[in-house]
């Protein structure tokens, strides 16, 4: 059986523990990566403790959603099936103003214009009742 | 980072050798027609044969990550006396890493004989390139690529590492036809070993350019093969080797590394930074060596950005001089540092890292017919797996 042959809807991130609570963030609207309470480092992935200071302490704090492509690809041939339909498009890191990485889409730019430093913000799709996915408009 | 454990390393030089290879034929279409299990099995009964021993002597098994546990291939071998049975989760770079895990166990004593296999149906079975979520369990970020990256369109290997590959090109100037060169590279190469899936289809540079897109920077020619096909190697001491059918090659050096965070490829401080920046250090310090004094190099080419990668962070050249090193032949045969002179992954088979060993201890016995690098003496082999582990063995042709 090929890819071609599969009927999977967009795979999506599974709503337990600190990813939960990233993307109930993102489902009301706010993107937000944890801080540390001690040193006030941010971070992502979530994780629960800092791994500069190692402190337990932090909060969820709210990013300004701005930030610079920093690499990307371009997919031009869907290697899972939820994708097939969605060729050619960009998977591109973003970093934003706090310093902190994030994987997503930048959902307005053509995939050949798109350009490492390119700025852009954060903006929201959801997916299903649960989940939305944070987003990346260029600005 | 912690210092180099220099007096166990000190031990463990030259106290193992690799004494026996075996390697499968390697296909596509129709496909092998045998289990992985049976697959691999064969490329033991090669190996053992190769080495003169029998199957019983086999005390220490380290199986491929999720492609058979050891207990599975004692009881079909007869081993009734594993001692020793590990896997390390390294993907890719599980092969070569088992070299100084194998070393380690005959050196202590905890084994006498290391059987190392791997092996797949790679073309016929699960293709690597619809790798999922669910697939990918065994992978050390699996989680994280779960709830981070699938559900924007990150799925597959070449994907992650493509996102390598850009920001290197961005930051280095590093050109497409430079990676060009290493598929241009591992074609030639294949184009002298007859047991290569691609021997007898040359390809050019203008072929290479004219190859569709996969995920830029990577076109199809940049993705290594999918085939059918397993190898297998076996270690044991300096000593246990004199009485054996071949010229042992030694494990003069080896350590494996993984990047920090290992399961989160974005967020990394150092973005080019992998397994293998803190494991060569170690491995030349431990065998004595440094990158100059290798003949050549079997460098774990998943894909071609990652061999320039890799020839960096092993340190035959300066981080973003790599696309520079693999330019005008230097990577070819006759060229300055002969690299994967079966074909590689690329252009032999994708037989998961096992295949780059058994090649470099061909390489020292002398026996790679007309890939053969002249008088090889001193050799590198590198694995490359998950979001970057590293690996990497120096061998030398045994006296």
């Amino acid at each position: 059986m090929g890819i071609a042959d599969c009927n999977l809807v967009r795979p999506l991130p599974l709503m337990e523990g600190l990813a939960k609570q990233f993307y109930d963030w993102c489902g009301q609207g706010e993107l937000r990566f944890q801080r540390c309470a001690r040193c006030g480092a941010f971070r992502h992935i979530p994780r629960e403790l800092c791994a500069e200071c190692g402190s337990f302490d932090w909060e969820w704090a709210r990013s300004s959603g701005k930030g610079t492509v920093f690499t990307y690809t371009v997919v031009a041939r869907a290697l899972h099936p939820a994708f097939l339909n969605a060729t050619p498009y960009a998977a591109v890191i973003v970093e934003l103003e706090e310093g902190v990485r994030i994987l997503s889409n930048v959902v307005d730019c053509p995939p050949e214009q798109m350009r490492i430093g390119m700025p852009v913000h954060v903006d929201f799709e959801k997916q299903s009742d649960s989940v939305t996915l944070p987003v990346f408009r260029s600005r | 980072m912690t210092g180099v454990a220099t007096v166990p390393a000190n031990q463990l030089k030259d106290a193992a050798c690799v004494v026996g290879i075996g390697e499968t034929a390697i296909c596509r279409k129709p496909g092998s027609g045998l289990s992985e299990m049976a697959l691999q099995l064969k490329a033991v009964a090669a190996a053992l044969d190769d080495a003169g021993l029998k199957a019983r002597e086999i005390d220490g098994i380290m199986p491929f990550p999720n492609l058979g546990r050891a207990e599975a291939f004692a009881a079909s071998l007869g081993c009734e006396n594993l001692r020793f049975a590990a896997t390390l989760n390294l993907g890719g770079a599980a092969p070569v890493a088992a070299l100084r895990m194998a070393a380690m166990a005959v050196a202590s004593g905890c084994a006498n004989c290391v059987l190392v296999p791997a092996g797949w149906n790679g073309f016929s079975g699960a293709r690597t390139r619809e790798i999922s979520a669910t697939d990918s369990e065994s992978i050390p970020g699996a989680t994280v690529a779960r709830d981070y990256y699938l559900p924007f369109g990150l799925s597959a290997p070449p994907h992650w590492y493509a996102l390598m590959a850009q920001r290197h090109m961005h930051e280095y100037g590093t050109r497409e036809e430079q990676l060009g060169a290493v598929a241009v590279a591992m074609r030639k190469h294949a184009q002298l070993n007859p047991g290569a899936l691609m021997c007898g289809k040359p390809m050019t540079m203008a072929d290479y350019l004219a190859s569709p897109m996969i995920c830029a920077p990577y076109r199809l020619l940049d993705c290594c093969l999918e085939t059918d096909g397993a190898a297998a190697y076996i270690v044991t001491s300096k000593e246990r080797a004199r009485d054996l059918r071949q010229k042992p090659v030694s494990i003069m050096g080896a350590a494996s590394g993984q990047p920090y965070p290992a399961d989160d490829i974005i967020n990394r401080k150092e973005f080019h930074r992998t397994g293998l920046t803190t494991a060569a250090p170690e491995a030349f310090a431990m065998a004595g060596v440094t990158p100059a004094d290798a003949d050549f190099a079997q460098i774990y080419d998943c894909f071609t950005f990652e061999v320039i990668q890799q020839l960096e962070e092993a340190g035959f050249c300066r981080r973003g001089e790599g696309g520079a090193f693999v330019e005008n032949g230097g990577i070819e045969l006759g060229g300055r540092l002969p690299v994967n002179t079966h074909g590689g992954l690329l252009s032999q088979a994708h037989l998961l890292g096992v295949g780059h060993v058994t090649e470099a201890v061909r390489q020292l016995r002398g026996e790679a017919g007309a890939c053969q690098v002249k008088d090889a003496e001193i050799g590198v082999v590198t694995g490359w797996g998950d979001f970057g582990d590293g690996s990497i063995a120096i061998l030398r042709r045994g006296d």
